[in-house]
C-alpha cells in the first residue's frame, strides 16, 4: 500500500512535468511550422507570379516581333511585287531567316481572294471574304487569330496586316506554328509537375499543356478568375489535387498565360524543415521523458529512503518512550514489592530462629517446617532477583568510561558460560577481528549485554547447536554479532523482543528484562542493537557501538 | 547482651517487630521506632550506637530529613540506611550527610549483622580516638 503511494506520487510528478514541458514544445513547433509554411507559400506564389509575368512578356515580345516583321514587309513592298510568286518566296525566305517561326505567307486582295501563297499548302485562290477575321483586319489593320484548325487540319494561328496602297487595300497574312509559342511558354515550366500553356478567353488550349489535354481542347479553366496583369489562385484540378495557378493576360487580351504547379513540389524545403522539426521535437520528447522518469525516480526513491529512516527513528523513539514509562512504573512496583518481601523474609527468619529451640525440634513435622521455611526463603530470593533486575532496568545509570577491549570482554563473558553451553552440547565459536581499537566504554555494562545475548542464544538452541560470535570494525563503529542456529523468532514477535517483560522462555525461566536492559544500555552508549531472524534458521543479534577513543591520561 | 545498642526506624510494623525480636534473640539490644519523629524523641532520651533507618517512609518526616536531625542530636551514632528501591542517589546523599552505609531491601539478617558489626568497629575506633584525646588533654593539665 505504501509503495503504491510512492508509485502514485511518481506518476503525478512525471505527468505534470511532461505536460508542462511538452505543451510549450508543441506550441513552439506548430507556430514555427505555420509561420514557415506561410512564408514559404508567399514566396512560392511570388515566384510563380514573377515567372508568369516574365513569360507573358516573352510571348508578347515574340508576337510583337512577328507583327513588326510582317508589317515592315507589307510596308516596303507594293501589291504587284507581292503577288509575284518568286518575290514572295524571297521575302518568305528572308523573314524566316531573320525571325523564323513562319509556316507560310500569303497575299489577299480587298475582295478576299488569296492572290499569292508561299508555303506547304495549296491555298492560292481561296476566298476569305466571308471569314470574320477578313473584316477585322480590313477595319483594324492588324489581326492576330486564335489557334484553329482551318483548311489544313493542323492547329495554327495567323497574323494578318493591311497595306493601303493607292486607295486600295491588300493584306499580308502569315501562319505561325503554335509549337513555336509552345516552346517559349514551356520555358516557364519547372520541376516534375510544373506546367505552362496558353489558353484563350474561352479556356481553349492555345498551346499543348504538358499533361492532360491537347491543343484546342477545353482546359476547363475559368478564365474570369484571372484579372489585372498577374493573378495567383489555388484550384483543384480534375484529379482533386490542389494546384497553384498563376495567370497573366497577354497584351492582346486574347490569350492567358497559365503556369501551374503542385504546391507540394514548391514546398519541398518546407517539408524538409518540417521533418527536421519533428525529429528534433520527438528527440526532445524522448530526452524529456527519460530525464523526467530518471530524476523523478531518483527523487521519489530518496524520499522513500528518508521516510524509511524517519520511520525507523520514530520506532526507536517510541521504543525508548515505552522503556522510560515502564522504567518508572517498575521503580514504583519494585518498592511496593520489596517492603512485603522484606517482612516475609524477616518473619520466616524469625520462624527459623524459633525452630532452632529445643522443644520444637522434637516435633514430628520439624523437618517439614524447616524445608517449607527454606523454600519460602528461596522464593523470596527469586522474587528479590526479579525486582532487582527491574530496578537495574529502571535505574538511570550513567555509563562509567574506561578502556575496553571488546574482544577481551567477549572472551571473558564466554568463560562464564562455557560450562553451561557444554552441558547442553552447544559449541561457542568465535571469529574476532584483530583490528579492533581500544575504546572508552563501560566494560561491566557491555559484559552484561553480551551475557544476556549469549545466554539467550544458548537458551534458544536448547540442546546441540552452535553459537557464532563475530566482531568487526565498520568505520567508526564496532559491530558484534551473536548468531545461533536455534528455531528463530517468528516475525510477529520480533518487534516485541526488546519490550520489558517479553519472554519466550518458560514461566520462571526468564524475567523478560534481559533484552530491554541490553537495549537501554547500548542505546545510552550511542549504539544500536538489532536482530535478524528466520524461523527454522536461527537468530542473529547485532550490536554496534561507536568507537570512542579513550582520553590520554 | 552486647555492650552496644541499636535503634531501628521503619514504618512497616511487622518488619519492625520481627527484626527487633530477632536481634534481641541474638543478644543485640534493639529498640524500634515507627516514624522519624518517634526516633528523634528516643534519641533525645537515650544514647544509641547504631541507627538503622528506612529512607523512604510515607507520611511525616522522610528518611533523609530524619537523618539530618539525628546527626544534630547524636552525631556519633552510626546510621545504616535501608532502601526499598535502588535509589542509590538518595543513599549517596544520605552518606554525604554522615550515614555509615546502606542496605537494599529485602535485607538478610546476616548482612545486617555484618553491617552493624562494621559500624560498631568504626565507632569504637572513633570513640577510642576521643578517649585518648581526652586523656592527653587531662595529662597536659597534670
Amino acid at each position: 500500500m505504501k509503495t503504491s503511494l510512492y508509485k502514485n506520487l511518481q506518476r503525478k510528478i512525471i505527468g505534470i512535468t511532461l505536460v508542462v514541458s511538452f505543451a510549450p514544445l508543441i506550441i513552439l513547433g506548430v507556430t514555427m511550422y505555420y509561420q514557415f509554411a506561410k512564408t514559404c507559400k508567399e514566396k512560392t506564389e511570388e515566384q510563380i507570379q514573377y515567372r508568369a509575368m516574365a513569360q507573358a512578356e516573352a510571348v508578347d515580345m515574340f508576337l510583337k516581333e512577328r507583327i513588326a516583321i510582317l508589317s515592315s514587309m507589307a510596308d516596303t513592298h507594293n501589291f504587284n511585287e507581292m503577288i509575284d510568286e518568286e518575290n514572295l518566296s524571297n521575302i518568305f525566305i528572308v523573314m524566316n531567316a531573320r525571325a523564323g517561326a513562319f509556316v507560310d505567307i500569303g497575299v489577299i486582295d480587298d475582295s478576299g481572294v488569296h492572290r499569292a501563297y508561299q508555303g506547304p499548302y495549296n491555298l492560292k485562290g481561296l476566298n476569305y471574304f466571308d471569314q470574320p477575321w477578313f473584316a477585322e483586319v480590313m477595319s483594324k489593320g492588324v489581326f492576330l487569330s486564335h489557334v484553329y484548325m482551318g483548311y489544313r487540319k493542323l492547329p495554327h494561328f495567323i497574323i494578318a496586316v493591311r497595306r493601303d496602297e493607292n486607295r486600295k487595300s491588300w493584306i499580308l497574312r502569315a501562319t505561325i506554328d503554335p509549337a513555336v509559342l509552345e516552346g517559349i511558354v514551356r520555358q516557364a515550366q519547372i520541376g516534375r509537375t510544373g506546367d505552362a500553356y496558353l489558353v484563350n478567353k474561352d479556356g481553349i488550349f492555345q498551346t499543348s499543356p504538358r499533361f492532360k489535354g491537347l491543343i484546342l481542347s477545353q482546359s476547363d479553366l475559368d478564365t474570369s478568375l484571372f484579372g489585372g496583369r498577374v493573378t495567383v489562385v489555388e484550384l483543384e484540378n480534375k484529379q482533386g489535387m490542389k494546384l497553384l495557378y498563376a495567370g497573366s493576360w497577354l497584351k492582346n487580351n486574347k490569350w492567358l498565360l497559365i503556369i501551374n504547379q503542385e504546391p507540394a513540389e514548391m514546398m519541398q524545403s518546407l517539408f524538409a524543415v518540417r521533418n527536421v522539426e519533428i525529429t528534433i521535437i520527438v528527440f526532445g520528447f524522448l530526452v524529456i521523458i527519460m530525464t523526467t522518469i530518471f530524476t523523478t525516480h531518483l527523487a521519489v526513491s530518496q524520499l522513500q529512503e528518508s521516510d524509511a529512516t524517519m520511520q525507523k527513528l520514530n520506532a526507536q523513539l517510541v521504543q525508548s518512550d515505552k522503556l522510560a514509562a515502564i522504567g518508572k512504573m517498575a521503580a514504583g512496583v519494585a518498592h511496593e514489592i520489596n517492603n512485603p518481601l522484606n517482612v516475609i523474609l524477616q518473619k520466616t527468619g524469625w520462624m527459623e530462629d524459633l525452630l532452632a529451640e529445643e522443644d520444637i525440634k522434637k516435633s514430628e513435622n520439624f523437618e517439614e517446617f524447616q524445608t517449607s521455611i527454606q523454600k519460602i526463603e528461596e522464593h523470596v530470593e527469586r522474587a528479590r532477583k526479579v525486582v532487582h533486575n527491574m530496578l537495574g532496568f529502571a535505574r538511570k545509570m550513567e555509563p562509567r568510561l574506561e578502556d575496553v577491549d571488546i574482544n577481551d570482554t567477549i572472551n571473558q563473558t564466554i568463560t562464564f558460560l562455557e560450562n553451561y553451553a557444554r552441558t547442553n552440547n552447544i559449541e561457542i565459536q568465535t571469529d574476532l577481528s584483530g583490528q579492533l581499537p581500544i575504546i572508552a566504554n563501560d566494560q561491566a555494562q557491555l559484559q552484561q549485554v553480551f551475557l544476556n545475548l549469549i545466554t539467550n542464544a544458548i537458551d534458544a538452541i536448547g540442546k546441540d547447536g552452535l553459537v557464532e560470535i563475530k566482531s568487526r570494525r565498520l568505520d567508526s563503529r564496532i559491530c558484534i554479532s551473536i548468531k545461533d542456529d536455534g528455531p528463530g523468532i517468528p516475525e510477529e514477535k520480533q518487534k516485541n523482543v526488546f519490550d520489558p517483560f517479553f519472554t519466550t522462555k518458560e514461566v520462571g525461566q526468564g524475567t523478560g528484562l534481559g533484552l530491554s536492559v541490553s537495549y537501554n544500555i547500548i542505546e545510552k552508549m550511542g549504539g544500536t542493537i538489532r536482530l535478524k531472524s528466520q524461523v527454522g534458521k536461527g537468530t542473529t543479534f547485532t550490536v554496534e557501538v561507536p568507537v570512542v577513543v579513550p582520553e590520554r591520561k | 547482651m552486647h555492650y552496644f545498642n541499636v535503634l531501628i526506624v521503619d514504618d512497616e510494623e511487622d518488619f519492625l517487630e520481627t527484626i527487633t525480636k530477632r536481634l534481641n534473640k541474638r543478644q543485640v539490644d534493639a529498640s524500634g521506632a515507627r516514624s522519624g519523629e518517634e526516633a528523634l524523641e528516643l534519641l533525645k532520651e537515650k544514647t544509641f550506637d547504631v541507627v538503622i533507618l528506612d529512607i523512604k517512609m510515607p507520611g511525616g518526616m522522610d528518611g533523609i530529613e530524619a537523618l539530618r536531625e539525628m546527626k544534630k542530636i547524636q552525631p556519633l551514632a552510626e546510621v545504616i540506611l535501608l532502601t526499598g528501591h535502588a535509589s542509590v542517589e538518595t543513599s549517596i546523599e544520605g552518606m554525604k550527610l554522615g550515614a555509615f552505609d546502606y542496605l537494599l531491601k529485602p535485607i538478610k539478617l546476616d548482612d545486617l549483622l555484618k553491617k552493624i558489626a562494621q559500624a560498631i568497629e568504626k565507632k569504637d575506633i572513633h570513640d577510642n580516638k576521643i578517649r585518648s584525646a581526652q586523656i592527653k588533654k587531662l595529662l597536659r593539665y597534670w
